[in-house]
């Protein structure tokens, strides 16, 4: 897949994954491996340039004796997907052309 | 390997990152060790589903924007003293344009690569015009009446269109083996400010 539109498309899971409660990185891995196979560094390089965006907030709270770090979404997170979903639309009519150029032939 | 072990020598492996840079990704790791031996594997099958710290500091390198990896290494440990900030200022005609030769033998050294390229792809062009033309000249020679002159240009351009099919994959290849060699030596180039004082 093109290396651009594969990080907007993490950019996307990753604050989808955080959007209905604040979670923490093991747990974004365990719940986007069905869809995607994520690695831990890719996700720290993810978050990190989420968090430098404003798109998410990290605080620690402790958890079992330790810290553990939650990552909450933001209101521009929230936008950011909002646009995913206006950008899926257009895509997925330009799928539709290009389907439909292909039985032409 | 426990994740002291692990932890210990990512740090060791990442040597040369900003301090705080290694701080961050050692506790990030740590809890992602933490959180998966609470979700029921041992320390050992915990760590090595990780990866190597070799392999996961390769992945932080490369993931590190290069400017940040170069800052660390130019920010000096102290504040620097007053004359060595004079002898800095006046040794600048000679420090200075070692680091500008420096970058610019990297970037003569890209442009080769890709001026080569370039050749290659432009001589795939000419050879198909060059086919293409004798075929047309052939053709005419022998509508004209002129048999010998018109089957060599015909032969000719059978072996120019052939030669091209060839050009064309090992330009393609070409194409190919450059793109990753740019990509490895902007790893080399990294890796020479990120492991230099393990090493030294």
């Amino acid at each position: 897949m093109d290396a651009q539109l594969k990080r907007g498309l993490l950019d996307v899971c990753v604050l989808a994954a955080i959007r209905d409660e604040d979670s923490y990185g093991y747990q974004i891995i365990k719940d986007l491996k069905p869809y995607l196979e994520l690695s831990e560094s890719t996700l720290y390089t993810i978050l990190k340039r989420l968090e430098g965006a404003g798109l998410l907030t990290v605080r620690s709270a402790e958890h079992e004796g330790r810290l553990r770090k939650y990552y909450h979404i933001t209101g521009p997170g929230i936008a950011r997907i909002e646009e995913f979903k206006e950008d899926w639309k257009e895509i997925q009519s330009i799928y539709q052309f290009v389907m439909k150029e292909e039985k032409v032939e | 390997m426990n994740k002291e072990e692990f932890l210990q020598q990512l740090r060791l492996e990442l040597h040369g990152l900003p301090q705080e840079d290694i701080d961050s990704h050692a506790a990030f790791y740590g809890e992602m060790i933490d959180d998966r031996i609470e979700d029921g594997f041992s320390e050992e099958e915990a760590v090595s589903g990780i990866g190597t710290p070799e392999s996961v500091a390769a992945q932080i390198v490369e993931e590190t924007p290069l400017p940040r990896i170069i800052r660390e290494r130019v920010r000096p440990k102290r504040p620097l003293r007053a004359l060595e900030i004079i002898l800095l200022v006046l040794g600048s005609p000679v420090w200075l344009s070692l680091v500008l030769a420096l970058f610019a033998v990297v970037l003569s050294v890209y442009i080769v690569l890709w001026a080569m390229i370039i050749v290659l792809w432009t001589v795939f062009v000419s050879f198909i015009a060059a086919g293409l033309a004798s075929l047309a000249a052939g053709v005419i020679g022998l509508v004209r009446g002129d048999r010998p002159a018109g089957l060599a240009l015909l032969g000719c351009a059978l072996v120019l269109l052939g030669l091209s099919i060839i050009l064309f994959f090992a330009a393609k290849g070409a194409t190919k083996g450059a793109a990753v060699l740019t990509k490895s030596i902007a790893r080399g180039f990294k890796s020479l400010f990120v492991r230099k004082e393990k090493t030294a």
